[in-house]
């Protein structure tokens, strides 16, 4: 059963396709390889073996019926905990939503259904989506599967852990800062931030409403390519849903030709503050970009300096009011209703004791930003700031197709290292935020291991908006050259757990 | 623009509906000044010409068409309630005793 689990959600699709392999079999190669490894990654939060399975089931009886099945029918798949899945746990790593059960499913949960995605489980994540370490869930972190001793990224570290650790082919992440590319970065896997508005946020429990994207990962560009084609498309029920067809990705993954394609350096995403180990990966990449026939030029986003600050007054001010709506009363934690307390006794102390303390300061730090007198100097400023890193993207993408930088600063530290220092923290985010606020979208694939540590490293690829296409154009071609001159996917050189 | 007082992270944490020790606000206020002296240089970039962005997709007024629709039972809305009486929400008292 190993190879099943070391196989791409592509590679089982055709197994499936084929009837060599049943969704069972699928499903239980998988669920035995999370009872076997998931004690040390803790990549999960919950597991349903007995809903795996009997959807696996029904996958295959629908099949044997003779009725037509998508691309990714029967693919097991890691489901980030922040997205309403109706009677499952959805906890968004808080204590808060600890006995929550939705009942609805988000939309992208509904369409993972409608592809025949074997759901394996929810997985663990910064609470609330506030982190980039996973180290903040209420219910113990992630570990690296590179380094047990080491941080997976975050929010999304579960389901990038997941994939590292031959757990699942697929996951979903959600990106308001990086959640999904900086831990697809440091787990040697492939993440994408699609275009905002691309995929339904409806059933998204919100950090921050303007800069929230659901989006796919994988081990390889073009599954995570089949996956955003799942995911994507109009959803009427989130008013900011994109009313357009989702291009061909799959299409532009399997394109493997960047002859002509313009790629621009992005001056301020590389350099100083970013680990040694990590730009000569990156260097490396970039040569690689220009033997393959990209026209690579350098170009210059400064505003980008600025966007950290911005992104750390709109997203607490976004978060403070998104949050408000825990307050114990109709469903979640409450907390001193002892008969004592007045209701705003109760919200009080429900909130305290559900929150853990990244979103407590966040909470804090967006009613500060907002309060009269300082909204204007705070969160007003972060708006501008945000128009003129808009402004940066457009003059940079008049001249290229797309962009490229390092997707974090380093490989992936120690867990403790960095958790009562907040600003260490969010300076993890520093090439990823920019498109978070501009709206466009990015991707994030393995470019190699840091000499220093035998760490992954990541490249980052920012295309425009609804350019999403041109994502995995760029890093399909890249994948399947660092794949001829390696002889073998990054995760190979893993160690065993 | 400098600093944030300790007076000033308690009232936050007032209007935030969150209870929180002694011990504790201190530690917050401490972090808040950190990040607020970090985050304050953003007004020190952009002119007075330069319009606010609130969205990355500008979309307007977006609306569902006016049809009914079910919505959840008054059984799989309380579901969750973490008190509940006669099929409504039980909540704490609101009114202040004499």
């Amino acid at each position: 059963m190993s190879e099943l689990i070391r196989n791409t959600a592509r590679g089982l699709s055709q197994l499936l396709h084929a009837g060599e392999v049943s969704a069972r079999e699928v499903a239980e190669a998988h669920l035995d390889r999370i009872a076997e490894v998931d004690e040390q990654v803790h990549a999960f939060l919950h597991i349903d073996r007995g809903y795996s399975l009997s959807r696996a089931d029904e996958i295959d009886a629908k099949r044997r019926s003779g009725a037509a099945m998508g691309p990714l029918a029967g693919v097991p798949l890691a489901l980030k905990d922040v997205l309403a899945m109706k009677g499952q746990p959805t906890t968004c790593g808080s204590r808060m939503l600890e006995h929550w059960r939705p009942p609805y499913d988000a939309t992208v949960v509904e369409r993972l259904h409608a592809a025949d995605v074997v759901i394996l489980g929810k997985t663990n994540m910064d609470e609330f989506a506030m982190g980039s370490s996973t180290e903040f869930s209420a219910y113990g972190p992630t570990h690296n599967p590179w380094d047990l001793t080491r941080i997976p990224g975050g929010s999304g570290g579960g389901s990038a852990a997941a994939l590292a650790a031959f757990e699942a082919p697929l996951a979903i992440g959600t990106d308001t800062g990086g959640s999904i590319r900086q831990p697809a970065a440091v787990t040697g896997t492939v993440g994408v931030k699609p275009t905002y508005g691309a995929v339904s946020r409806y059933g998204l429990v919100a950090l921050a409403s303007s800069l929230d994207q659901p989006g796919p990962c994988a081990r390889t560009v073009e599954d995570t390519a089949l996956l955003h084609m799942a995911i994507a498309g109009h959803d009427p029920r989130d008013s900011t849903s994109l009313d357009r067809p989702v291009d061909d990705m799959v299409a532009a993954a399997q394109r493997r030709d960047l002859t002509g394609m313009r790629v621009g350096l992005v001056r301020e995403l590389s350099g100083e503050g970013f680990q040694a180990g990590v730009q000569q990966r990156f260097e490396e990449a970039v040569a690689l970009f220009t033997s393959l026939g990209a026209d690579v030029v350098e170009v210059s986003c400064p505003s980008f300096d600025y966007a950290l600050a911005a992104y750390y007054l709109i997203l607490p001010s976004e978060c403070s009011s998104n949050l408000a709506k825990f307050d114990g009363m109709r469903y979640g934690l409450r907390a001193g209703d002892d008969g004592d307390h007045s209701v705003e006794q109760v919200m009080g102390m429900t909130r305290a004791a559900g929150f853990g303390p990244e979103v407590t300061r966040r909470i804090m730090l967006g009613t500060y930003a907002l309060s009269s007198g300082y909204y204007d100097a705070y969160y007003g400023s972060a708006q501008k700031v945000r128009t003129l890193i808009q402004r940066d993207f457009n003059a940079a993408f008049a001249n290229c197709d797309v962009l490229i930088s390092p997707t974090a600063p380093t490989t992936a530290f120690r867990i403790g290292e960095k958790l009562d220092d907040p600003l260490a923290m969010y300076l993890n985010d520093i090439a990823t935020i920019p498109v978070n606020l501009a709206g466009n979208c990015g991707m994030s694939l393995p470019i190699g291991l840091a000499p220093e540590d035998g760490l992954p490293v990541g490249l980052q690829i920012i295309a425009p908006i609804n350019g999403d296409a041109k994502l995995y154009e760029a890093g399909g071609a890249l994948e399947a050259a660092l794949l001829d001159r390696w002889g073998h996917h990054i995760l190979e050189e893993a160690p065993a757990l | 623009m400098s600093g944030i007082t300790r007076a000033e992270v308690a009232h936050l944490a007032k209007l935030a509906r969150l209870t929180i020790d002694d011990v504790h606000l201190d530690h917050y206020a401490e972090q808040l000044n950190v990040i607020i002296e970090s985050v304050a240089r953003v007004s020190e970039v952009a002119g007075e010409d330069v319009p606010a962005t609130s969205h990355p997709v500008p979309l307007i007024n977006v609306m569902r068409s006016d049809v009914h629709h079910e919505g959840l039972t008054n059984a799989e809305a309380l579901a969750n309630a973490p008190a509940q009486e006669d099929g409504r929400f039980r909540v704490p008292r609101i009114l202040d005793e004499e």
